[in-house]
């Protein structure tokens, strides 16, 4: 009887996969409940992207990248995860103060929800991408799409230490809501989403900083993205080629994960450890 | 009894009081070191076992830190100090239907707030029926919350949390919503988690409650426990301490130099006693006091209680409105119109002292009116007036028009009340 009670107590302060989904779902009820083209408009952020980006880059600037539109979304689409999972996530503990100031629960499901959100986002937006590269781009259904699996599975565990970190730390100061957003642009740009890593390395390179920008894990995670998913690391444009992408091999995308990975899981450590200390208060601060 | 299932050993809970803290990295830098907080302390060294079956009532003045112990025992707040060791599910009624979503449907929000309480979704199919039986609420079931009237969000919050199937409730005065018919069905669950063998502790103001379903209350003041056994004893512990007791030979307060020698209830229409009173009507309380001739001066409180003896509403005089000196006196305190709360009011009355909070004397009124009213239907009403205009088909007289008493029917303005022509009342 005691025992069986205890297991009922642990499972209101344990987080349950159960109790993650049921929150993600409510999301994307609330989130679409009143739209019919529902999921459609989650399709029209990286729409714009690209539009915007081709018009700027391929006719304007004429420097852009062979098969920009797919190169785009390669790096794009990871990168869109990340962003909304962190900046909902910022506001998950604060939106819900009403759950927190009332009913016991373990409140990291709240942040972890927020990337669960984005990664539904994620997963079918890459599946419309794919349906896509069918008849545009079949090159990309080849060895390499593996890569795709460690990429995306870095971004996941980056994403949710990086969720943690900022869910907690914005109930006790209020105003890193707004310096994320700030930063978020600053970092979208220092990671080679709209334009060719390849042309970094270039630069960098000679100067001995190439690790540099490679130790930001997004820019791992995305440069091994657009291996998996763009795939040539040469194009050749009227008979000039091209490099874009950093390298051929796999072993340089797998150093950069697997660095990333590790700093990963220390982001992680602490967000989660940041996220522990402050729960206590957040009842209080709320 | 069995083994214990809440068990908190010297807990303490500090709250920090900040001025001038920083709400935000930027005055986090800023401020660097000019940050002043003060120490409140609403808990402090509470020792506390309670067993399985056990119903327990948190009793005290407001401030004394009961909803915080409640809290702290929920795992909502951390304590300071001291360890807090829970054995079981625990429903905490602490606000009914926290965390609805009013985007959500009735039956989706069952499902997200069940499971946010530790359920699984198993366990949520099984109870689903009663929860949607319980709560009444069948025909909105699939309706958003957001179009649910402040009644039936209640319902579908205190459906869902007394059929999480808890091991343990805490409930903090939810019984106050004002709405008698509710708080029965609340009672009426509460007493099945206890034939069940369900831990319950409860916060409330309701001291007849206490001594009614509690086997053991605990007083508490300033975060600290003043009492912890028998509710009957802690009630008049309480009593007592708030100057609110209903015997006063103990000699606890009152030095008899000023008495309250009886208290009534008037209808001022007729000017004589009465019980019998309707919402909006207008209430006379007479409250006759003697004085020795050293007695000081004095002013009296009356607070007004409902059948649970929860604290409806205060009503005192100023400071120094007995003069000093002995005398019989009567003080007489008028309520224009009674609010819309239907049930049966005792009263409270106490001498204190001018310029002091030391109570001279004290007596409790109990049963001593009753308002009547409309039927009452879920859990707020509106000021109305309505009438019987003139039936063409039965040619019935002008004058059977009817209304409200007089005095509430200028609540509307005359040319917002409806009324047929005056040509169609001939027809």
């Amino acid at each position: 009887m005691q025992s069986a009670a205890d297991a009922r107590a642990s499972a209101q302060s344990r987080i349950r996969l159960e109790l993650l989904a049921n929150l993600v779902r409510k999301d994307l009820k609330v989130k679409y409940k009143n739209s019919t083209l529902g999921f459609v408009w989650s399709m029209a952020n990286p729409l714009l992207y690209l539009a915007v980006f081709s018009l700027v880059f391929q006719f304007f600037l004429r420097s852009g990248v062979p098969r920009f539109a797919v190169y785009l979304m390669s790096g794009l689409l990871v990168w869109n995860f990340f962003n909304t999972a962190t900046m909902s996530a910022t506001g998950a503990v604060v939106d819900s103060a009403n759950l927190v100031k009332k009913v016991r629960f373990p409140r990291v499901v709240l942040p972890l929800a927020s990337v669960g959100f984005a990664g539904v986002h994620f997963a079918l937006q890459l599946l419309v991408l794919f349906v896509f590269l069918v008849p545009f781009h079949p090159q990309t259904f080849g060895p390499q799409l593996w890569l795709l699996l460690p990429a995306v599975g870095v971004a996941v565990l980056f994403t949710v230490g990086m969720s943690l970190l900022v869910s907690g730390l914005n109930v006790r100061y209020r105003d890193v809501e707004h310096l994320l957003e700030i930063a978020m642009l600053a970092w979208f740009w220092m990671t080679p989403i709209v334009y060719s890593v390849g042309l970094v390395q270039k630069h960098l390179q000679a100067k001995g900083l190439f690790w540099l920008y490679m130790a930001n894990p997004m820019t791992s995670v995305i440069t091994a993205m657009q291996r998996a998913i763009y795939r040539d690391p040469v194009k050749v444009v009227n008979g000039v080629p091209t490099q874009v992408l950093a390298a051929d091999g796999y072993g340089f995308y797998l150093k950069w994960l697997g660095i990333a990975a590790v700093v990963s899981l220390l982001l992680t450590a602490l967000g989660l450890w940041t996220f522990q200390r402050l729960q206590a208060d957040f009842a209080e601060e709320l | 009894m069995s083994r214990a299932v809440i068990r908190a050993q010297g807990v303490s809970k500090k709250f920090q009081l900040h001025h001038m803290r920083a709400t935000s990295l930027k005055e986090r830098l800023l401020l660097a070191r000019k940050t002043v907080s003060e120490d409140f302390w609403a808990l402090r060294d509470i020792d506390l076992e309670i067993g399985r079956g056990e119903t327990v009532g948190l009793i005290g003045p407001n401030g004394s830190g009961k909803s915080t112990l409640l809290k702290v025992l929920a795992g909502i707040l951390t304590p300071t100090t001291g360890t807090v060791e829970v054995h079981g599910r625990v429903a905490s009624l602490l606000e009914l239907g926290a965390g609805f979503s009013g985007e959500l449907t009735g039956r989706e929000n069952i499902y997200l707030n069940a499971s946010i309480m530790g359920l699984s979704r198993r366990e949520i199919d099984r109870n689903f029926d009663a929860i949607v039986a319980f709560s009444e609420l069948e025909p909105f079931i699939d309706n958003q919350v957001k179009h649910y009237s402040s009644g039936m969000y209640v319902r579908l919050g205190f459906a869902v949390a007394v059929h999480v199937d808890p091991d343990i409730l805490l409930v903090d005065e939810v019984l106050a919503v004002g709405d008698e018919a509710f708080a029965n069905k609340c009672l009426a669950r509460v007493a099945e988690f206890q034939e069940q063998g369900k831990t319950i502790l409860f916060v409330t103001h309701g001291l007849d409650l206490i001594a009614q379903i509690c086997n053991r209350a605990i007083v508490l003041n300033h975060g600290r426990m003043l009492y912890e056994g028998d509710p009957a004893e802690a009630v008049e512990r309480l009593r007592a301490f708030m100057g609110t007791a209903e015997n006063q030979e103990d000699g606890l307060v009152g030095s008899g130099l000023l008495e309250i020698v009886d208290a009534r209830v008037l209808d001022p229409r007729t000017g004589q006693p009465s019980r019998d009173f309707r919402v909006g009507d207008e209430l006379v309380l007479e409250v006759d006091v003697k004085g020795l001739p050293e007695a000081p001066a004095a002013r009296v409180r009356l607070m007004v209680t409902s059948w649970a003896d929860y604290w409806m509403y205060l009503m005192e005089t100023p400071p120094d409105l007995l003069p000093a000196g002995g005398a019989s006196r009567t003080v007489r305190f008028r309520v224009p119109s009674l609010p819309n709360m239907q049930q049966v009011f005792s009263f409270s009355v106490a001498l204190l002292k001018a310029g002091t909070k030391d109570v001279l004397d004290a007596r409790r009124f109990g049963d001593q009116f009753q308002v009547h009213g409309p039927a009452e239907v879920g859990l707020s009403q509106v000021d109305y007036t309505y009438e019987l205009l003139a039936d063409r088909t039965h040619e019935l007289p002008a004058d059977r028009t009817h209304e409200l008493p007089a005095d509430r029917t200028h609540e509307l303005p005359a040319d917002r009340t409806h009324e047929l022509p005056a040509d169609a009342e001939g027809a």
